[in-house]
């Protein structure tokens, strides 16, 4: 927002804080209680990204044989819990690597969250260009590039995802960028859609009357007023963008080995299941902790900016 | 300026707007390769004239053109053909940057205040746009002038950093006006912008208007439905049906002496408080005709109760009848 009246009467300031958009917004997040109970998990994920070194009690890749006294894909060895003093603790238990998979979850937080919210970041500034420039300038504009993410669109997006991966080689950064172009087309139309609705206002021609161009328009006036879907459909899309890169490097297109990133966890122990099923457990609980504290994020906000949709 | 140097002077010093053959087509597309298969004819070869300080009323029902008249002429949607002269200056001819310029005398009030204002912004914010996109002034000199403006339509400095919401229609309204006259604009088109208010706001707003208007000798465009309120603002008064204007005169001439039988049927519905009143009805047979295929010859003849046969041929032109007053029906004189 663009704040270019310098105010100096106090009571003036006071008023507009108290009651800005925002302000009346987030007073309304709070009433939802999905959406407390998704940020306060979100905000404990963030702190264990961030804390990632503190809080692991290992090196997520250092392979433990010959440091310690332990072996393959053991179980959970929690002393508080009466594991022998004497073993070492690993709070889920060993890898087939024999490395430490408590340290591993907890690193791996760091990843599924970059990824997402990256790719989701790639997809949104793309997006968003483009369905703005669509929806403000119609016409043949609007078709070609409509057509063309209907394209992208008509694929499933996990298989469009694989089929750039192999284009572009396995790893953490392709991953990334082919989940960031299959979700461009979601958020060019969710851009549109709303730039349509906003360019017909009143206020839009006003701008114009008052000799506004076009660039001013649709970035003074008109993308403004079209963010609020973007972000409840952005932050429902960031819990998908984790799956979805979970299943590129289960597939072992996504990140690589050693890297302790959740879905190359599950996969790389797929066969193990039945017989050290914590090493798929933990990875996998991880992932729908996250992706659940998103979802409930996105449901809450949508409920808050969009009053109407809450009984549906 | 030396923009009028340019462009043909004005017939009549006095006229400050010219609007000349004014159209406005819509195109309606169809089939599969979403050709054009017909054209809705919103505004069809409009002339009208308002002179410097005046109020012209432009009246008609929904959907006869009037608000895309207004729109049209102040280039807000593209016209189809005619042109608009401006002090002499044909505003449709302009460059892209003569135009922004121009735009500053040209200012609109909208008939909706609830999507006029942008959500989002303070209406301190709203009010100060026009001066940001003509890069006036610093942030100081224009919160002086949003402060100048919004006492002048009678709101109070705190209500600068308000949001549009915590306002009602009526202040909105005078928000919109607020955010006009910041332009120091010489012609306002007031598109209905009383007719989404209470009854008790809208003279309020209207009187607003009109002392704003001999303060700064400004000239509207007042566009309405509202026959009371046409009366209560206007110097002159245009007409219009199905996409044409029937009928010019000043205010007392059009509510004593109509010309056209239609707007005769409109004077008639105006209600008189007065239930033990008898008085003639005109009460039009049929339905108002769609712009997309208006009736031949004169427009109104289906439904004109002194319709003759050649008005389904020949379509009547304005012609001055009486001094200062012109009407668009070739059998006017019977009620000369």
């Amino acid at each position: 927002m663009t704040a270019q009246l310098s105010v100096n009467a106090n009571q003036v300031e006071k008023d507009y804080r108290a009651n800005s958009l925002w302000r009346m917004t987030l007073r309304r997040i709070g009433k939802q209680r999905n959406a407390i109970i998704g940020m306060v998990i979100l905000g404990i994920l963030l702190l264990v990204a961030i804390l990632a070194p503190v809080l692991a009690p290992y090196d997520p890749i250092e392979v433990l044989i010959g440091v310690e006294d332990v072996g393959k894909r053991e179980a959970p060895c929690i002393h508080l819990l009466g594991c022998p003093a004497d073993q070492p603790q690993h709070i889920m238990g060993t890898d087939g690597n024999v490395r430490d998979v408590f340290s591993r979850v907890i690193y791996g937080t760091r990843y599924s969250l970059f990824l997402g919210f990256t790719a989701i970041g790639i997809a949104i500034g793309v997006g968003a260009v483009l369905g703005a420039i669509s929806g403000y300038y119609g016409g043949w504009l609007d078709m070609i590039i409509m057509r063309i993410l209907d394209v992208l669109m008509a694929f499933p997006s996990l298989l469009l995802a694989i089929a750039i991966v192999s284009v572009l080689g396995p790893g953490l950064s392709n991953a990334l960028v082919a989940i960031g172009i299959v979700s461009i087309p979601v958020y060019a139309r969710v851009v549109r859609a709303s730039v349509l609705t906003v360019k017909e206002q009143e206020y839009v021609k006003a701008s114009k009357a008052l000799g506004g161009s076009h660039m001013h328009i649709l970035i003074d006036r008109i993308l403004p007023n079209s963010v609020p879907p973007l972000i409840v459909r952005g932050t429902l899309g960031i819990g998908t963008a984790i799956l979805d890169a979970a299943a590129l490097s289960f597939l072992g297109l996504g990140a690589q080995p050693p890297m302790p990133e959740w879905g190359t966890m599950l996969g790389s122990e797929r066969n193990q299941v039945f017989s050290a099923p914590h090493l798929v457990f933990y990875p996998g609980i991880a992932i729908m902790i996250t992706v659940l504290a998103f979802n409930l994020i996105g449901d809450g906000l949508r409920d808050a900016i969009d009053p109407r949709l809450s009984n549906t | 300026m030396h923009m009028s140097e340019q462009n043909t002077m004005n017939t009549h010093p006095e006229d400050f707007i010219e609007v000349k053959n004014l159209v406005k087509y819509y195109p309606v597309l169809g089939g599969v390769m979403r050709r054009v298969i017909a054209w809705v004819k919103a505004v069809d070869d409009v002339s009208f004239t308002i002179k410097r300080g005046e109020t012209l009323g432009l009246v008609g029902e929904s959907g006869c053109g009037k608000t895309t008249v207004g729109h049209t002429m102040l280039g807000l949607i593209p016209h189809t053909s005619g042109s608009v002269l401006f002090d002499g200056v044909d505003i449709f001819k302009l460059s892209p940057d003569e135009l922004k310029t121009m735009r500053r005398n040209l200012q609109i009030v909208f008939q909706d205040p609830y999507s006029s204002l942008d959500p989002r912004l303070p209406i301190g914010e709203s009010i100060a746009e026009g001066l940001r996109i003509h890069k006036i002034g610093d942030n100081q000199e224009r919160f002086n002038q949003v402060m100048e403006v919004l006492r002048k339509v009678g709101l109070e400095d705190y209500h600068a950093m308000r949001y549009p919401h915590e306002f009602s229609g009526g202040q909105r309204q005078r928000i919109g006006i607020a955010r006009a006259l910041i332009m120091k604009p010489k012609f306002i088109l007031l598109d209905e912008p009383v007719s989404a208010l209470d009854v008790s706001i809208q003279s309020q707003v209207l009187n607003i208007l009109r002392d704003l208007q001999s303060e700064f000798g400004l000239t509207y465009l007042f566009v309405a439905h509202n026959l009371a309120v046409v009366e209560h603002i206007s110097d002159r008064v245009a007409v219009m049906y199905v996409g044409k204007v029937v009928e010019i005169a000043s205010r007392e001439d059009l509510f004593d002496h109509q010309l056209h039988p239609y707007t005769q049927a409109l004077m008639s519905a105006i209600p008189i408080p007065n239930p033990r009143l008898k008085r003639e009805r005109t009460i039009l047979a049929g339905d108002v005709p769609s712009p997309l295929n208006p009736p031949s010859g004169c427009r109104f003849h289906p439904r004109c109760p002194i319709a003759q046969p050649n008005c389904a041929v020949d379509e009547p032109l304005l012609r001055e009848l009486r001094p200062g007053h012109q009407v668009a029906c070739h059998y006017a004189e019977k009620f000369a």
